[in-house]
């Protein structure tokens, strides 16, 4: 069975297909990928699809009432909404600095939540 | 009154890259002028991820993209105020603003950056019969409340428009909670990127309602419901196609148009294709030592391509200062033909080309499998394949100085040639 695919990892867009083939050494046979994370990306989306999660947390004693974050890595497909609500509950206080680690390790999956901007305190 | 070199109008990505080049190349005084209370632009609320991957070979959210230079900016002692906004440009480079810390100022410089961005297209814009009631949100708006203020906009969303803020929003609104029951789409094709659809829209199931539009808006003081509706090949609804959408919230995402306002105040002239100024090989407008770069150009979707272009405009700013900038009387053009939109730049004075000419354009439809045909006064010079063509991605074509040099004419004209 062959499966239509858009790689999502860059803007290009790649439309991919990925197909079982056993006699390949990663077990499918891809085409259409322009580089090799093409061919990463569609394993991944066969066994264990992950996504990258940009949100915000609450923070308090800065300029803005929100302070973006975002995963440090993809993390499981399946996990997201679980994952929002352990990062809606959070609130952080200013200042912090970004990449600064806020969530660490969030539901056991080693993935953490660092925050993308710097915000002083007022 | 102070003196400037350069004066930079607008500290988003393309006033940042423009000021932070110029100064490496030698310009000292450069004053950068933001009207919002931050450096940064239109980033500060793109909290997602996509930018980046080919200025940092790295894939950051616009905040991230956007302290790394507001940083370069700072440790470069590069001045810059904020809270400040430019109410009008001279032809003789005089710039007029006014704060509430320094009141009205009147600055002079010998090159003016514009980098003012975009703003939304407004509903008047693609007037939508109905109700005015609450509720109803330029996409780019409501993602400023929920990402910075931290504002819930609403809770049952109908989207009009499938550009990518549309998209963007359509999922921010899901992870927060909230029901987004279909994107509406007037034209066949989404103008967003195809990435965006799969990661916003189907990782979610939310419909996209391609060739449809929202033809009645419902409630008096909230939005209670919208129509939808279905449009033929004139993009005229169909009759017998509504299909009423409960909900509270309807967000636009209807398009961008570049801020020009203060550039017509400095005669500075305006492609009609691209809505923003005409401009040469280095990135200056119609009027000498007045340049302008970024979404104020033309409406970028990659912010790579804005701080890459931005570079250019930076670099010439600081070469026109110098007095290094070759000013010939002998200009090429560029010509948009069959299925090409608009080519920035439009006009080209070889003197002042480096190795390549970089050509930014976009396509006027969704092509599979066509070519690009590049002719200089009707002879074709280069040819590339292109698998997929859609309005939503810019697509750019460098060409090496040497080759338009060996067909040296009156005009560069790019077309699509779909395939026999
Ligand atoms: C909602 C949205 C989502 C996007 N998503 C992506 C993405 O996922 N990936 C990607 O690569 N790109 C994305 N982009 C594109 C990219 O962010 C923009 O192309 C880029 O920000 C444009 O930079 P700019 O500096 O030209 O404009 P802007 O960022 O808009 O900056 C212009 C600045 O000028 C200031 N200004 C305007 N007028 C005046 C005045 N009169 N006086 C003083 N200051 C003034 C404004 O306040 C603003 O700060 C997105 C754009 C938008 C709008
Ligand atoms: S295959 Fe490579 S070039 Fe194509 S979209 Fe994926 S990452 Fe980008």
């Amino acid at each position: 069975m062959t499966k239509d695919l858009v790689c999502i990892v860059c803007p290009v867009g790649c439309r991919l297909t990925i197909e079982k083939d056993d006699t390949a050494e990663n077990g499918y046979r891809i085409t259409g990928n322009t580089c090799k994370r093409g061919i990463n990306y569609a394993i991944e989306e066969m066994t264990h699809p992950t996504r990258m999660v940009p949100t915000t947390v609450k923070i308090e004693q800065a300029f803005l009432k929100r302070l973006p974050v975002r995963t440090d890595r993809p993390i499981d497909k399946k996990l997201i909404f679980e994952a929002m609500k352990v990062i809606n509950d959070f609130t952080c206080i200013a200042p912090i600095k970004m990449g600064d680690v806020l969530i660490e390790n969030i539901l056991g999956t080693e993935v953490n939540i660092i925050a993308t901007r710097s915000m002083d305190k007022v | 009154m102070k003196k400037y070199d350069i004066v930079v109008i607008g500290g988003g990505p393309a006033g940042l890259a423009a000021a932070i080049e110029a100064k490496k190349e030698g310009i000292d005084q450069i004053l950068v002028i933001e009207r919002d209370r931050e450096l940064g632009g239109i980033l500060q609320q793109c909290i997602h991820n996509g930018f980046g991957l080919h200025v940092f070979k790295e894939e950051l959210t616009g905040p991230e993209y956007a302290e790394r230079f507001i940083n370069e900016l700072r440790s470069l002692g590069i001045d810059y105020v904020l809270d400040t906004m430019v109410l009008e440009i001279t032809e003789d480079r005089t710039v007029h603003c006014v704060s509430s810390a320094d009141g009205y100022r009147i600055i002079e410089s010998q090159a003016v950056i514009l980098a003012m961005g975009c703003r939304e297209r407004t509903r008047g814009a693609i007037a939508i019969p109905g109700y005015r009631p609450a509720g109803v949100f330029n996409a780019g708006t409501a993602q400023r409340y929920m990402n910075m203020e931290g504002y819930m906009v609403g809770k049952k969303v109908v989207i009009l428009g499938s550009g990518d803020i549309g998209l963007i929003m359509a999922r921010r609104m899901t992870l927060e909670g909230a029901q987004v029951m279909a994107v509406a789409e007037l034209m066949p094709f989404s103008g967003g990127l195809t990435r965006n659809i799969v990661q916003c829209l189907d990782d979610y199931d939310i419909p996209l309602l391609l060739s449809h539009t929202i033809t009645k808006i419902e409630g008096k003081n909230r939005v209670e419901a919208v129509t939808v509706q279905a449009v033929d090949e004139n993009l005229k609804p169909i009759e017998g196609t509504e299909r009423v959408y409960e909900c509270d919230t309807l967000l636009l995402s209807v398009g961008l148009i570049p801020e020009n306002e203060l550039s017509r105040s400095a005669g500075v002239a305006i492609d009609n294709a691209t809505k923003g100024p005409i401009v040469n090989e280095s990135m200056e407008t119609s009027v000498e030592g007045i340049f302008a770069c970024g979404n104020v150009v033309h409406v970028h979707d990659l912010v790579d391509f804005v701080t890459e272009e931005s570079r250019r405009a930076g670099k010439a700013a600081a070469k026109y200062v110098k007095q290094e900038m070759a000013t010939s009387m002998a200009i090429l053009e560029t010509k948009a033909q069959e299925g090409i939109g608009y080519i920035v730049p439009q006009r080209i004075r070889m003197e002042n080309v480096g190795e390549q000419l970089p050509l930014l354009m976009r396509v006027r439809n969704v092509y599979h499998k066509a070519e690009l045909s590049v002719k200089i006064d009707g002879v074709e010079v280069k040819r590339l394949k292109k698998a997929h063509l859609a309005p939503g991605e810019m697509e750019r074509i460098d060409l090496p100085k040497a080759l338009i040099e060996a067909h040296l004419g009156k005009y560069i004209s790019v077309e699509v040639v779909k395939e026999a």
